[in-house]
């Protein structure tokens, strides 16, 4: 019987004719196929303070460039400490006088308002989404922004439903809460932060990553257009001052945080003593784990989605790989057929796999743990193809003959780079898998189910993805154990985060 | 089942490993979100043409309507840029007819055998069709596996028929169909594939469906078989061809099938020597999207011969 | 001639062993008269990091236990302390005058809020019955399946997070180290506490309840000392992965500080607000939520 070993290429050896090999050539080239939506940007986007848009005190700007080809989208502005305290203002005298005392049946079509204007133009903001942060096309139409309604979908439904938000006790809301978010999902983390907070009757500051601001300030015309009253969300601009002076300002009651776990720490730090709820989404350094009766096929397909998915900027990324030792050469070979298909190019390109790295800092990191990764031993495969000249690029990357001493086994690279490791037995792969301080997510794929579920229980991580990787659903709590956070959001258990739990 | 039988049923199944459904499919949704523009939409529609089994299997065939079919499958369209098909597939009874028109040309004349579609005959009087339909000038066999056999986990049974069938071939190429939705399962398409690789030979090929039953070829059956087909060929080095029947009506689906292909096997399996679609629709649809794509204006259909639709 | 009494050597309880500090180090407690009762250990960082690694030994064997085993081995504690109460108020009632860096000279004539001796310890074990009550049963409540959006079997259910470190207040210093104590250990989290500074004694005391009560050793981990010297070490050991705490604003922010290095939780209740142990709304689920990781599994649901 045929098998499909790893020992295929032994086996033909064995019989004395060179190993079969498979032809992915460029008989059948795809011609581009560029997404042409209008992403009706503005040349400069303001502020968003209690329902208008509105120029920085400073009247400083900053420019936000498309990483794909380092041409300049829009200016943005610039928020400083005073821009920061009239956001807080807006947002407190909507929470006392609007949004606070509004019954949660009103808030809740709010939320679904904004939802199906979002739908409606779901087109244009998926093409923003992708100009300005560099992520494929495909995905920011299929995920990202169908994504983003269908969060705040669901947390509308939640509006009118306090009661049942913690059995046992009556909930309130906070007040103002501010949030912070990254640039690897400018939308959907907004989502993510934004609908349980206005469902549970909480008003908004946020901070967008200064990459990418345009999305949300995009989404602040529909909350314009959906009526949602002044002051309930506003957008303040900026980088890190920015936020510091959002988080220190003594109006919001809660900082919810998304972003990297060293960034996390310093705003722990600084809140210190202070009465302010927290929290914390940070950085992964994620295991996937296929055994050798997996179904290798879709393991394999989950791996790539695991690393490859948003340029790997991804904080739940299955950054690294863990193989159980009998498969190994299946899984790797595999792994290489199949990242060869992946195209690596002009992310509004429907047909792009992999789109540009989010910012030359970014690419710049991404090289040098790879540098660090060929220079501790490991071994890099990376498949053939050119990439554009301009803009910032970087191949699906795979290592192999990593170890857990490797830097690239232990920090987050925020990049398509996937380290393999190997393992012989379930307890060997445990404690590989939590030998972190991360503890956002892992991954299984096994066809047992007693395994899968004796995996799942040892797993420390907030999301354990099961024959499958990178799922995210409004109703699923995701959120880290250990130094990547704290907090759930998304389910019911994300709503606690967003409310009191009255005496 | 017997204790060996029950051993072989196992073993096979540990061999060639598991197949998740629903990750199957979220591979295969992302072959339809492949965007084929232009040339490569041209390529790719003109390539489909040329791996056609344009089939009729109806009970009231004849040798009117087989004429029909083949002029159609010799020159699709008054352009010399569109290949003919690969092949027609008719019922032995019409193989001779066929013959007539095809043969001496670029098609091949395919024929169902084996007390199509179910096979619930003899396996004698299945044999003796083959036989037949062989000395009639088929010069492809598309036949039916046990299904009854394979699902009791009789595997000899399965193998020993095909083998009897590749004997009566002779230098017919063979086509075993798996008749997947009865089947039922991704891990049974993925078994009953390997079985019939094995037996069969360089050049021959495996087949999703007879088109007779509620559920034919879907890129996900597709994918199971491709990758199957992949494994082996990695394996052992032979090349076994497939093809996909029953169930693909349009170009768009065609195109996405293809690029399943060129993902999964290759460049290799891009050509009508390993890859074929069973239909007969579907031709007219892909006739219509080529000249599209030339005029850039849509068709009607009855612009095109032998349309279903006169509307 | 008077016979003279044998005394007990008050010894902290970790890894379920009864032993001294290993710095040697004691501090005397007085009865209300200021005669001299007992020394008592004073812990060092070293006391506390072998106490840590004691609960985090004992912590997966723990977490391991069926629900229903942590509830039965909850009940037995508590029918342990109500076997004992007379014991447990006496040591309440001795225990109340020791010396601490705060009132250096010892005796402190101060009882906590209206509750008698033999009232906190009937509180304690209610609490104990309450908690165990819930070992098989929170996480029916906290827990939920989620109807995602594609074809996927998606549940979240709690988990314990580790090795969690109390911070008893000087007061109620039974009831209160119970109802701190008991909804985090519920969970199959283990603990490393420090008892009341200035009335250590109850504490001493609940260590040897807890041996007896089938509570596997290192699950609970008493220390006894001045919190000015071990807070810092609570703060910052990283194997600590919650704190929860009864603290000044002082000692909050110095908690919060330590805890950001290895993002820790932190539970921290406020000395300046007045908080009555005894009442009912010092228990609760939401106490042992407190001390919860949630963890959301997602498999395919195909053939």
């Amino acid at each position: 019987m045929p098998t499909l070993s790893s020992a295929s290429s032994k086996t033909s050896a064995r019989r004395g004719r060179t190993a079969p090999e498979l032809v992915f050539g460029d008989l059948w080239p795809f011609d581009p196929a560029p997404e042409t939506a209008d992403p009706k940007l503005k040349a400069r986007y303001d502020l968003f303070i209690d329902g208008k848009f509105v120029a920085p005190k400073s009247g400083k700007y900053f420019d936000s460039i498309n990483p794909a080809n380092e041409r300049k989208l829009a200016r943005i502005a610039l928020a400083g400490p005073s821009d920061v305290d009239a956001a807080c203002r807006a947002a407190r005298r909507a929470f006392e006088k609007v949004w606070g005392p509004m019954p949660g049946r009103e808030r809740a079509k709010y939320l679904f308002r904004i939802a199906r204007l979002l739908q409606d133009r779901a087109r244009e903001f998926a093409v923003a989404e992708t100009l300005d942060g560099g992520k494929p096309i495909k995905e920011s139409r299929d995920f990202d922004v169908p994504m983003t309604a269908a969060h705040f979908f669901y947390h509308a439904g939640w509006a009118d439903k306090l009661e049942y938000v913690a059995p046992g006790r009556q909930v309130a809301p906070l007040g103002v809460v501010a949030q912070v978010i990254p640039w690897n999902f400018p939308l959907l983390m907004l989502a993510w932060k934004i609908a349980p907070a206005l469902a549970m009757g909480n008003c908004v500051v946020l901070k967008p990553a200064e990459t990418t601001s345009i999305t949300c300030l995009k989404l602040a015309e529909i909350f314009q257009d959906a009526g949602l009253p002044p002051g309930v969300v506003n957008f303040v601009t900026g980088a890190g001052e920015t936020g510091a002076a959002l988080m220190s300002h003594p109006i919001p009651a809660k900082i919810a945080f998304t972003g990297s776990t060293a960034v996390g720490k310093t705003i722990l730090r600084a809140l210190a003593g202070t009465d302010k709820r927290m929290t914390m989404e940070l950085g992964g350094k994620a295991a996937n784990i296929v055994f050798d009766d997996a179904p290798l096929d879709q393991a394999v397909e989950g791996i790539v989605n695991g690393i490859f998915f948003n340029q790997g900027h991804v904080c739940c990324a299955g950054s690294r790989l863990l193989v159980h030792e009998p498969v190994t050469e299946a899984v790797l070979a595999r792994l290489k057929h199949r990242i060869r298909q992946l195209k690596v190019g002009d992310p509004l390109d429907k047909n792009t796999d992999i789109g540009a790295i989010n910012s030359r800092e970014q690419l710049k990191k991404i090289r040098t743990l790879v540098a660090s990764g060929v220079r501790e031993g490991a071994t890099l495969y990376q498949p053939d193809g050119i990439l554009p000249a301009k803009g910032f690029y970087f191949r699906p990357t795979l290592f192999s003959e990593v170890t857990m001493s490797h830097r690239i086994a232990r920090e987050e690279i925020f990049g398509p780079v996937l380290s393999i490791l190997t393992f012989r037995t379930v307890d060997e792969a445990i404690e590989k898998a939590n030998n972190t301080a991360f503890g956002l997510s892992a991954g299984v794929w096994t066809d047992k189910g007693s395994r899968i579920l004796k995996m799942s229980t040892e797993l420390k991580a907030g999301v354990v993805w099961a024959n499958t990787y990178n799922k995210f659903d409004p109703a699923s709590p995701f959120g880290g154990y250990k130094e990547s956070g704290f907090g759930r959001e998304g389910g019911r258990q994300g709503l606690l985060d967003y409310v009191i739990l009255k005496p | 089942m017997n204790a060996g039988q029950s051993a072989s049923f196992r073993r096979l199944f540990d061999e060639i490993g598991p197949v998740d459904s629903v990750g199957i499919e979220e591979r295969v949704a992302k072959y339809a979100t492949r965007s084929i523009k232009k040339g490569a939409k041209l390529w790719g529609l003109y390539r489909a043409v040329s791996m056609l089994d344009l089939t009729t299997l109806e009970g009231k065939d004849t040798p009117g309507k087989i004429a029909s079919l083949c002029q159609k499958a010799l020159r699709p369209l008054d352009d010399p840029n569109v290949p003919s098909v690969a092949a027609v597939c008719v019922y032995p009874a019409m193989v001779r007819h066929a013959k007539k028109h095809v043969g001496g040309t670029a098609v091949k004349v395919a024929s169902v055998a084996m007390a199509f579609p179910s096979g619930q005959t003899p396996l004698k009087t299945r044999l003796a069709e083959v036989k037949a339909a062989v000395a009639a000038g088929a010069d492809e066999i598309d036949m039916v596996i046990n299904r009854g056999a394979f699902l009791a986990g009789e595997f000899a049974e399965v193998r020993d028929e095909i083998a009897a069938v590749v004997e009566e071939c002779g230098s017919a190429a063979l086509k075993v169909i798996l008749e997947v939705s009865e089947l039922e399962t991704y891990d049974n398409i993925r078994a009953a594939s390997f079985l019939a690789m094995e037996t069969i030979r360089a050049g021959d090929f495996i087949k999703t469906s007879t088109g007779k039953t509620s559920l034919n070829a879907t890129l996900g059956n597709n994918q199971v078989m491709i990758e199957a087909i992949r494994d082996f060929y990695l394996d052992t080095g032979i090349a076994i061809g497939m093809k996909p029947a029953g169930g693909i009506r349009t170009a768009k689906q065609a195109l996405q099938f293809l690029i399943a292909v060129k993902e999964t096997l290759g460049d290799e399996w891009l050509t009508n020597k390993r890859y074929r679609f069973g239909a007969s629709s579907l031709l007219n649809d892909l006739l219509r999207q080529i000249e599209k794509e030339k005029s850039g204006a849509y068709q009607a259909p009855y612009y095109f011969s032998d349309a279903a639709e006169s509307y | 001639m008077n016979r003279l009494p044998i005394t007990k050597t008050p010894k902290i309880y970790v890894g379920g062993a009864f032993i001294r500090s290993e710095s040697a180090r004691v501090f005397p407690i007085r009865d209300a008269a200021g005669n001299f009762l007992a020394n008592i250990p004073q812990c060092s960082r070293k006391d506390l990091r072998n106490a840590v690694e004691a609960a985090a030994k004992a912590g997966p064997g723990w977490a391991k236990r069926t629900a229903y085993n942590r509830g039965q081995i909850l009940y037995r504690l508590a029918e342990m302390l109500e076997a004992r109460a007379g014991e447990m108020s006496g040591a309440i009632l001795m225990g109340n005058g020791a010396a601490t860096p705060s009132s250096p000279s010892g005796p402190r004539r101060r009882r906590r809020g209206s509750l008698g001796a033999s009232q906190e310890v009937a509180a304690a074990v209610d609490r104990l019955i309450y908690y165990a009550g819930w070992a098989d049963k929170y996480e029916q409540v906290l827990g939920n399946v989620n109807p995602v959006a594609a074809p996927y079997f998606n549940f979240t259910v709690t988990e314990p997070m580790g090795v969690v470190g109390v911070l008893a207040p000087e007061d109620s210093p039974l009831l209160a180290l119970v109802s701190l104590l008991a909804p985090v250990i519920v969970s199959g989290n283990t603990v490393v506490a420090l008892a009341s500074g200035s009335q250590p004694y109850p504490a001493i005391v609940f260590g040897e309840m807890l041996a007896t009560s089938d509570l596997p050793g290192g699950v609970v981990n008493l220390l006894t000392g001045f919190r000015q010297e071990l807070l810092p070490t609570f703060a910052t050991h990283a194997h600590v992965r919650a704190i929860v705490a009864v603290a000044n604003p002082a000692e909050r922010k110095a908690l919060a500080l330590g805890a950001a290095e290895s993002v820790k939780r932190t539970r921290l209740l406020k000395t300046e607000e007045p908080f009555d142990w005894a009442a009912e709304a010092a228990q609760g689920l939401y106490a042992i939520r407190d001390t919860l990781e949630s963890k959301t599994t997602w498999h395919p649901i195909g053939a």
